[in-house]
């Protein structure tokens, strides 16, 4: 610091700066400024974990509906870095804000749901992506498209390429199903989860009979 | 949507909550920092994306915390109340302080406004001179006149 001589413990100094020790009360007012930011909806994105067969995903939702889904791998600083750039960074986490796709998500893991009705929000998804995505929503629960279809439906039936691509960078994957769409072939195509994952969810839809072993 | 903002607000609530609330306790006393606490990054949300990724962070967050420690000593000094009372008050309705060092917490209280800010922002807040100097309003050689007056009458008045 500024002075010269060494500081004795006992000095102005030391004993101010010994006042960084007390937090006392720091939980409670910071649970009281997460109650305020929540009921006031001062944020304009909340995250939270939830549980789920793959582990533990990252779902972030703004005001309209869920804007994003990270499988586990995912870096949860990277994801929230990029939402803050692309949707807001008055981002906060905020467990409650997901009791309905939590219940909706667990219900669907478990058999017992086959479609989902909480609210998505598609602000990360690009135009020729939303043609893309929103012909993929329309593939039944135990249903399948191919890449071919889904482009034909957005509008462009040569685009099988872009259109993998739009399902690749899908950015609410499970919920928007990008994995009931395959390969024109016959083949499982990719997926952004990991194709293991695709095959896993599509045994779950009974689209696909599990294999042996 | 800016392509250079501020990190997630989480993250720099998670950050910087630790040293807001040590200024707001050495600042305002323990029964009006979580007040203080709640109003300081509200303000910090509301004016949050409009933040450049270079942004000073802890020391913008530490002059919104300054400047609510001063709205509880403007609303004090209103009330009329005379000093020593609502610190006498405090000691009654908190639990008795393990470590807080009362001596010298009254003697701050007691500082001149702009020494007193000096003081608290840069021994509690850990901020540099130029820091305090953006915080107070004020230039860096007021600044450390302040601090260094500051601490000069609290070597009087609170021995060691």
């Amino acid at each position: 610091m500024m002075q010269t001589r060494t500081p004795k413990p006992g000095d102005v100094e030391t004993r101010l700066r010994s006042a960084r020790a007390g937090e006392d009360g720091l939980e409670r007012a910071t649970q009281r400024l997460m109650g305020r930011v929540r009921d006031q909806r001062l944020a304009d994105v909340s995250y939270a974990a939830v549980d789920s067969p793959f582990g533990p995903l990252l779902l972030a939702s703004t005001e309209r509906g869920l804007v994003r889904l990270a499988f586990p791998e995912e870096d949860v600083d990277g994801v929230l870095e990029r939402l803050a750039r692309r949707v807001s960074p008055r981002i906060i986490e905020s467990a409650s804000a997901f009791d309905p796709a939590r219940r909706e998500l667990e219900e669907y893991f478990t058999g017992t749901r086959s479609g989902f009705e909480i609210a998505t929000d598609w602000t990360l998804i690009s135009d020729f992506g939303r043609r893309v995505l929103r012909a993929t929503c329309e593939i039944p629960f135990g249903g399948v498209s191919t890449y071919k279809e889904v482009a034909t439906d957005a509008g462009s039936p040569r685009g099988s390429r872009a259109a993998g691509n739009a399902l690749g960078s899908n950015p609410i994957p499970i919920v928007i199903p990008c994995h009931r769409v395959l390969h024109t072939g016959g083949g499982l195509g990719g997926y952004g989860g990991g194709l293991e994952r695709k095959r896993w969810l599509l045994e779950l839809e009974g689209a696909l009979t599990p294999r042996l072993g | 949507m800016s392509v250079n903002g501020p990190p997630p607000f989480q993250r720099f609530l998670d950050e910087h909550r630790v040293a807001v609330w040590r200024f707001l306790v050495a600042s305002v006393g323990p029964s009006d920092a979580d007040d203080c606490f709640q109003e300081t990054f509200i303000s910090a949300l509301r004016a949050y994306p409009k933040l450049g990724r270079d942004s000073n962070l802890r020391a913008w967050v530490l002059t919104i915390a300054h400047r609510k420690a001063l709205d509880v000593y403007r609303a004090r000094a209103r009330h009329a109340v005379p000093v020593a009372e609502p610190e006498q008050f405090e000691r009654d309705s908190q639990p008795p302080p393990a470590a807080r060092d009362e001596e010298l917490w009254g003697a701050v209280e007691d500082l001149p406004q702009r020494q007193r800010s000096a003081v608290v922002l840069r021994f509690v807040g850990d901020l540099a001179h130029r820091e305090i100097a953006a915080a107070i309003g004020c230039s860096e050689d007021a600044a450390r006149r302040s601090l260094h007056e500051g601490l000069a009458k609290l070597r009087e008045a609170a021995p060691a």
